[in-house]
């Protein structure tokens, strides 16, 4: 496949011009809408389906609103495919089904699982119970428990952790005020769709000073709309305060949707610091269409950890908008692309004060056919002082018809900042893997090893069960990559 | 008796003959020094019996305790006991040694059998001690920045641990400065006199380091294959003379 040439991803958006949809008046009035619950929202985009979702969550007439002008936004938008892959053409939107409500029922059986994603499931040790969520034969799987246990350990610190639904029917005053803002409706094709659908994610809300002792997890909370296409997670650290969110985990998902498009809010107010990891390994029939973008305040930091594996194609740039001065940003990545797979994913970083910092840290490991691609957009405007960032892209290829792409914006105005970059390929180097090979491990055992070595500087910044997990993905997905 | 043939081996990089006709036969327990010129084709020797995909054998055999190894992949080689201590090391960033070799004793467990961790570190720190390798090494990446006598040290300090059945042994003594040279010739002594000792290809360009390890036969490669053996002796003679005595007495022949 060609590849333009030329970057022209879009610019983020100003953080200073508010959402025009959030400031809609509210209707009083309950919406009432005639549904039949029994069925979930089809296949296919329309009014319809919005309306339906809307009204099977019972929400407020304005979250409506948001809904169908995003729907708007969502129609009348091009594909991005004169910057990003081709490949979008071949998402058929009018074969995706944008909803489903809790009664529906998965009609695929144990006995129907595929052999390989069973051995899969073995091998990465996941408890019995997940197992049968996670290929698709079970709707739910049932830790309400563990997730309101946590729940109720942080309400007494005053944090908010709900999903969106209830967080946006309950606490209306707290989220909508951030809600869309950092990523308008319109960002992109993708931030729109999530924005009509959107359904599952989480809404966390942590007060003032308040540090968040152990990490969030959605992982607590799978069920079928969690484990949705489209969730939508906005998360509010007040001033002073900290938390870490991870979400994912590191199991293929098995499932028969093939778009998954989310959109993730982060908002660090005056000195708070948000951290948040993602570890995500999708079946490679996903289309994973992800908008993740956080706004640091005055000495705010936010921190996205993102690991991607798997998927057909992943586009993901998560980025800080360094909006108060002496706010850091920070993006680790790591993409893992094996055959059949696109990772094209980056970070944005957007200087809007004096004094801050940003670090961007991306590594890729293509496997096989498997092709990544780094973009990135670093912009410091001319009137600022102080500002910093470094850039670090380093690939790393597993055989010869692998590619790699590196796009690095960085539009630094003015004497009076400073960026440094550095971009490496590499290969895994043939005498490496002897040597390996000749101490007695097998190829795989060695290439597994060079990746994670590879990454190895980056995935110790990783929590401890996160980065075990990873490593036994690519030990799998090494395994499997040699003759 | 367990024992290590190389019979009549041809190698070839490529289209180039390197090794032509090589024969030997070690003993566990016993060690051979092989002595050559440069570019004789003594590493490639080495690598070719250790399993490098590049090396073609266009004739002859390796044979491990009376089976032929040539159609086994490297890691099959070295799980079946063959040890290759490399002349020039690779370095593999971000994997410390600690992890490095715990993969590699692992690898040699039965399918399902556990590593014990703690007799695994208590063997490895022993071993450190012995080579006295500062504990600081365990968790630097492997080769990562050593020097080159690092780099040796490190290579005799993974023969310790894998134990092998016979080891090759290419140029182990170059870059280690006199103290280094001793530490690791007794490190080699120390597995000489271990209740199952490996048979030992000391590949070598010096007489010195065969004054610490002390060989039970000498070899002089020359243009791909032995062209003389004798004792220890013959070492000192070709420190005195240098080669060209070989090669005038070889050309005679
Ligand atoms: N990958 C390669 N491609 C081409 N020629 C090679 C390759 N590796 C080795 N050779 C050649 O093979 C010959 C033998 O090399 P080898 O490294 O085995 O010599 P050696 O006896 O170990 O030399 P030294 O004493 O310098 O270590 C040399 O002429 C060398 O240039
Ligand atoms: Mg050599």
């Amino acid at each position: 496949m060609a590849n333009s040439a030329t970057d022209t991803l879009p610019p983020a958006a100003d953080p200073a011009t508010d959402n025009p949809v959030v400031g809609i008046d509210q209707t009083k009035g309950d919406f009432s809408y005639k549904v039949d619950y029994e069925f979930d929202a089809g296949t296919g985009l329309s009014e319809k389906t919005v309306r339906y979702i809307s009204s099977v969550k019972k929400e407020a007439p304005w979250i409506l609103e948001f809904r169908l002008n995003a729907l708007k936004k969502f129609l009348s938008m091009p594909m991005p495919t004169h910057w990003a892959t081709k490949d979008l053409e071949n998402i058929h939107f009018d074969k995706i089904r944008y909803y489903l409500s809790q009664g529906q029922k998965p009609k695929r059986t144990w006995d129907e699982v595929p052999d390989d994603i069973k051995k899969t499931f073995e091998r990465l040790g996941i408890p019995e119970q997940e197992r049968k969520f996670l290929a698709g034969v079970e709707a739910q799987f049932d830790s309400e428990a563990a997730y309101s246990n946590i729940k109720d350990l942080v309400a007494k610190q005053g944090v908010i952790f709900a999903n969106s639904t209830e967080a946006l029917r309950e606490h209306p005053e707290i989220f909508r005020k951030f809600f869309g803002k950092v990523i308008p409706t319109g960002d992109n094709k993708f931030s729109a769709l999530n924005s009509a659908v959107f359904s599952g994610g989480s809404f966390i809300y942590v007060p003032k000073g308040v540090k968040v002792a152990q990490p969030l997890q959605a992982y607590f909370r799978i069920n079928a709309e969690n484990f949705g296409q489209f969730e939508r997670t906005l998360i509010i650290a007040d001033e002073g305060s900290e938390v870490v969110y991870m979400e994912g985990c590191t199991a293929p998902k098995f499932s028969t949707s093939t778009l998954h498009s989310a959109v993730v809010e982060l908002v660090a107010l005056k000195g708070a610091k948000i951290q948040y990891i993602t570890v995500q390994n999708w079946a490679n029939n996903v289309f994973n269409l992800v908008t993740k973008r956080g706004v640091a305040h005055e000495e705010a930091e936010i921190k996205w950890i993102d690991c991607n594996i798997g998927s057909r194609l992943t586009m993901k740039y998560p980025g800080v908008v360094l909006k108060g001065r002496k706010a850091r940003g920070e993006v680790l990545s790591i993409a893992l692309a094996n055959d059949g797979q696109h990772q094209d994913t980056g970070a944005k970083m957007i200087h809007a004060a004096d004094e801050t910092t940003s670090n961007i840290i991306a590594k890729s490991i293509s496997v096989g056919q498997g092709r990544s691609t780094y973009r990135g957009i670093v912009h410091i405007p001319r009137h600022l002082k102080g500002c910093k960032n470094n850039t670090e892209c380093d690939a790393l290829l597993i055989n010869s018809n692998s590619r790699t792409d590196t796009y690095p914006a960085i539009t630094v105005r003015g004497d009076k900042n400073a960026t440094q970059h550095e971009a490496s390929v590499s290969k895994v180097n043939e005498e490496m893997i002897f040597y390996m090979q000749s101490r007695g491990l097998t190829e795989g055992q060695a290439m597994s090893l060079a990746v994670n070595g590879f990454i190895n500087d980056l995935a110790r910044q990783f929590p401890m069960e996160y980065s075990v997990e990873l490593k036994r993905l690519i030990d799998l997905e090494m395994e499997g990559s040699v003759g | 008796m367990s024992q290590l043939e190389i019979k009549d081996l041809h190698v070839a990089i490529g289209d180039k003959p390197i090794v032509r006709g090589f024969t030997l036969t070690i003993r566990r327990g016993e060690v051979h020094a092989i002595m050559g010129p440069n570019g004789t084709g003594k590493s490639t020797l080495a690598k070719a019996v250790a399993g490098h995909p590049d090396y073609t054998i266009t004739g002859g055999d390796v044979l491990l305790d009376g089976k032929s190894i040539l159609t086994h992949e490297a890691d099959e080689r070295a799980r079946a006991g063959l040890f290759l201590a490399f002349q020039y090391p690779s370095d593999i960033p971000g994997v410390s040694i600690a992890n490095f070799l715990r993969a590699a004793v692992q690898a040699r467990l039965a399918e399902g059998e556990e590593l014990d961790a703690t007799a695994y570190y208590q063997r490895l720190y022993a071993k450190m001690d012995l080579l006295k390798i500062d504990r600081k090494f365990t968790s630097r990446s492997v080769n990562d920045g050593f020097s080159g006598g690092e780099k040796k040290r490190c290579e005799i300090l993974q023969m310790a641990m894998l134990e092998p059945k016979f080891a090759l042994m290419d140029e182990t003594d170059s870059g280690l400065d006199i103290d280094a040279l001793r530490i690791v010739a007794d490190g080699v002594n120390a597995l000489r006199a271990a209740a199952h000792p490996p048979g030992i290809l000391l590949i070598t360009h010096y007489q010195r380091l065969l004054d610490y390890i002390v060989p039970d036969h000498v070899h002089v490669m020359w243009d791909g294959r032995i062209v003389k053996s004798g004792d220890k002796s013959l070492a000192l003679e070709l420190e005195a003379k240098g080669y060209d005595w070989v090669k005038k007495e070889f050309a005679a022949a």
